[in-house]
């Protein structure tokens, strides 16, 4: 009688994670991976936050399951996204095979799976805090990679660096223009009621 | 109250990591590590045989009890290069007397032969009872060379390199000691007198 009136729940291959999976081998294909890490553009403003994006397919699959853990995991995220921005560890990636796994197994499962398990249940004012701390994050990284008076990366070359730099300037930017206007124009009525209240 | 706890837990972790990553928030390159690793942890040279701009043999163990400044170059270098072979020019007027203190400058380019260092030699005044130009004559020495000395070499976009440019400063037993800008000199002269 159980099973008629609570039937398991279907478990198929949702669109999303057969998305992330085939993302995440297009990403570590060597063509691939080789073009994207040639500049720092490629590596830290595409392939970083694509890696990132996979992991955030799953992780939105397991959202219901965790619980008061919204905001630790929302940390996790925070912590090794900051590591990865490190200078040195994104050479090490290019330089050393380990940190280059290293960065391919820790992106999507510490910094995309948290965060898309814990965003949608995370309170509005606790977006709002993620989106203004990464839009002035990758703001501050902007101004870093263009004011830098030398080479920061062992494996990029200093236009590279500036180039970089003023990408990021111009993601900042559209970020800006995407949240607000997803605050002004977005459907606020359904986003206020989702809270995270242990 | 378990989010809390689990928020802690998470923060002492995280930095943990982030402490690490960072050597204690000393260093956020990998140039940084290497001169913060070198000199904590002065590391013995590899006894690799190289060939100088008259293609004699010479070894860094023939500088036992000499201390010796050491830069990579390549010598078709047209920007950085020409100030690395700049600055080991001024470095060569203004060694300590009575120090014995020697320079050496090893290409890491194999299309560099001997008479591309004689060259090089002659283009910067180098004198040769001070300042040596040397090239390994093995592609594996090479490798081992640049491991050892941690030096990362990628193309530019003009057909030559760029790389982690700096003087590495050797001691008298024959160990990196030091690794410090290229310019100003001082900091080269200065390691000299305090480090080996």
């Amino acid at each position: 009688m159980d099973a008629i009136l609570n039937p398991p729940a279907r478990r198929s291959l949702s669109p999303a994670l057969l998305a992330a999976g085939a993302l995440y081998v297009a990403l570590a294909v060597p063509p691939v991976r080789y073009g994207l890490e040639s500049t720092l553009i490629g590596h830290m403003m595409v392939q970083i936050p694509f890696l990132a994006v996979c992991g955030a397919l799953v992780g939105s699959k397991f959202s219901h399951r965790i619980g008061p853990y919204a905001i630790p995991l929302l940390l996790v995220a925070v912590f090794a996204s900051t590591f990865w921005m490190i200078p040195r560890w994104l050479d090490a990636a290019i330089s050393d095979p380990v940190w280059e796994l290293a960065k391919f197994l820790t992106i999507p499962a510490l910094v995309g799976a948290p965060l898309g398990a814990s965003w949608s249940r995370l309170s509005s004012v606790a977006r709002g805090f993620v989106w203004a701390n990464g839009i002035s994050m990758i703001w501050f990284l902007g101004w870093l990679y263009v004011a830098a008076p030398q080479r920061i990366c062992n494996n990029y070359l200093l236009n590279q660096q500036v180039d970089f730099g003023y990408t990021a300037y111009v993601v900042g930017v559209a970020l800006v223009l995407y949240w607000v206007g997803r605050c002004l124009f977005g459907d606020w009525r359904h986003e206020g009621n989702i809270s995270n209240v242990p | 109250m378990r989010g809390a706890l689990m928020t802690l837990a998470v923060m002492s972790v995280g930095m943990a990591a982030l402490w690490m990553g960072t050597e204690g928030g000393r260093v956020l390159t990998a140039e940084g590590a290497r001169r913060l690793a070198v000199s904590l942890d002065p590391r013995p040279l590899p006894d690799v045989p190289l060939q100088d701009q008259r293609g004699e043999a010479l070894r860094f163990s023939d500088y036992q009890g000499q201390p010796l400044l050491v830069e990579f170059i390549y010598t078709r270098c047209a920007t950085i290069c020409q100030s690395l072979g700049e600055s080991f020019a001024q470095i060569q007027e203004r060694l300590p007397v009575g120090k014995g203190a020697k320079l050496l400058s090893i290409s890491f380019d194999p299309r560099d032969q001997t008479a591309d260092l004689l060259d090089y030699a002659e283009r910067n005044g180098a004198r040769e009872s001070l300042w040596r130009i040397a090239r390994p004559s093995k592609d594996a020495d090479l490798r081992t060379l640049l491991r050892t000395f941690e030096v990362t070499v990628i193309a530019d976009e003009f057909g030559g390199f760029e790389h982690n440019a700096a003087i590495l400063v050797v001691d008298k037993d024959g160990r990196l000691v030091e690794i410090v800008d290229h310019q100003p000199v001082d900091k080269a002269l200065e390691a000299l007198w305090t480090r080996s």
